[in-house]
């Protein structure tokens, strides 16, 4: 007989003590294109959360994730594990700076286009919110299989990450948790 | 291509939903649109993985971590970490943080009128050993009032944070202590559908565990997302 799933609680807002945050990027001579994603987490309203908690989980360059059961044949980068957790400041912000990993293996042949796995976490959150980051300017992107699931460009667009002009690197990407620009969330 | 070995889904009875109306923040904080069902492939059957070497001495004992005791009534808390199948989580970060006895957490922005104590922060952290088991060491949180409705108290409780083996089987709970009266009148604890589910929240005193003359325990078993299946791993 199966064991009964422990339930999801929220992480309230006074997690910022128990819970450290940890920078994906652990040092800057990790190889790969270096990116900066920088955005705000909105509530229904258009408020900015500004007690909201990001995890970002990640392959590395080579599209190779630390762990043993990737099976792929690419190497791992020492150094880094792809995991990361920010806390957004207090107007809502958040920055992520990190490498832009590479494609990974689908079910079926072919890849998924570079992208980063988000669980997101809050006070009236009361379980993570799972969401995933892709790059607007990838030629990947478009052929997404994940992307894919989604009905319709405007539900898809919202997990893309934009370019910055000028700035090579440097990305803007929002989360929004209700309403009209409402950024799709996964049941994983 | 890499088909892996999926996690099962959660049964929807034993998680909360995003939107409770009894917990007024979740309104506007809840996706209007369902959720997109994700297969999982290797982005998702993956995650972070920690080793012992992160964990310091006292990270595990909560009474240690100052030149002083803290205020409070001191307790074990211990459990073991499994999947549904009852199969042990080894090597699983825990990660838990709480107020203090009088009800205030250490953080800034807890305006409750009740004292800090200086020999307490009340965050800890440790890893299972080889069968799945934890230990913390701490003192008995209290109750403290919370701005949900009128005269809302939190029932008594102690975060946690686990990571698992994959991304899907993260999870960030609170646990309950027994016979607490708040249990009923508190919505994030009665978020939960299934009355089981809920009462799996709640610790256990556990004689066995105490320590003479020094502490009481209970014992917090946790269950994290398992598969049928036994993946391949060459």
């Amino acid at each position: 007989m199966k064991k009964i799933l422990t339930s999801s609680q929220t992480v309230g807002p006074f997690f910022h003590f128990g819970l450290k945050p940890i920078a994906v990027l652990s040092s800057e001579d990790i190889p790969g294109e270096k990116i900066t994603i920088t955005g705000a987490v909105l509530d229904g309203t258009g408020a900015r959360v500004n007690d909201a908690m990001i995890e970002i989980w990640q392959a590395n360059s080579r599209g190779k994730y630390d762990h043993p059961e990737d099976q792929q044949d690419r190497q791992t980068t020492p150094g880094f594990t792809g995991f990361g957790r920010v806390f957004v400041n207090g107007d809502g912000g958040f920055e992520i700076k990190t490498i832009k990993p590479g494609p990974v293996d689908w079910l079926e042949p072919g890849q998924q286009a570079p992208h980063i796995n988000i669980s997101l976490f809050a006070r009236g959150v009361l379980r993570r919110m799972a969401t995933r980051i892709y790059f607007a300017d990838d030629p990947a992107t478009g052929g997404d299989p994940v992307l894919n699931l989604i009905d319709g460009p405007g539900r898809r667009n919202t997990l893309l990450a934009q370019p910055v002009d000028g700035r090579p690197g440097a990305y803007t990407w929002n989360i929004v948790l209700k309403g009209e620009q409402e950024t799709v969330f996964f049941e994983v | 291509m890499t088909k892996p070995t999926a996690y099962n889904r959660e049964a929807s009875e034993t998680q909360p939903p995003l939107n409770h109306p009894g917990y007024g923040s979740t309104a506007e904080r809840s996706p209007g649109k369902p959720l997109v069902l994700l297969p999982h492939s290797l982005s998702e059957i993956t995650g972070p993985l920690y080793g012992q070497d992160s964990i310091g001495p006292n990270d595990h004992d909560l009474t240690r971590q100052h030149d002083g005791e803290p205020i409070g009534q001191r307790i074990i808390v211990a459990g073991k970490v499994t999947d549904e199948n009852g199969r042990p989580v080894p090597d699983a970060l825990i990660e838990i943080w709480q107020c203090n006895a009088a009800g205030r957490y250490i953080h800034e922005i807890d305006q409750h009128d009740a004292p800090l104590d200086p020999n307490f922060t009340g965050a800890g952290r440790c890893v299972t050993d080889g069968e799945g088991n934890y230990r913390f060491i701490t003192i008995e949180p209290g109750a403290y009032p919370w701005g949900n409705h009128h005269n809302a108290w939190r029932p008594k409780h102690i975060h946690f944070s686990l990571f698992g083996n994959a991304f899907v089987t993260r999870l960030i709970t609170q646990m309950y202590f027994p016979g607490d009266p708040l249990l009923e009148l508190d919505p994030i604890y009665l978020s939960v559908p299934d009355a089981k589910a809920r009462e799996g929240l709640v610790c256990a005193f556990d004689l066995e565990n105490t320590v003479p003359g020094h502490a009481l325990a209970y014992r917090f078993d946790i269950v994290l997302r398992g598969r049928d299946q036994t993946p391949m791993v060459g």
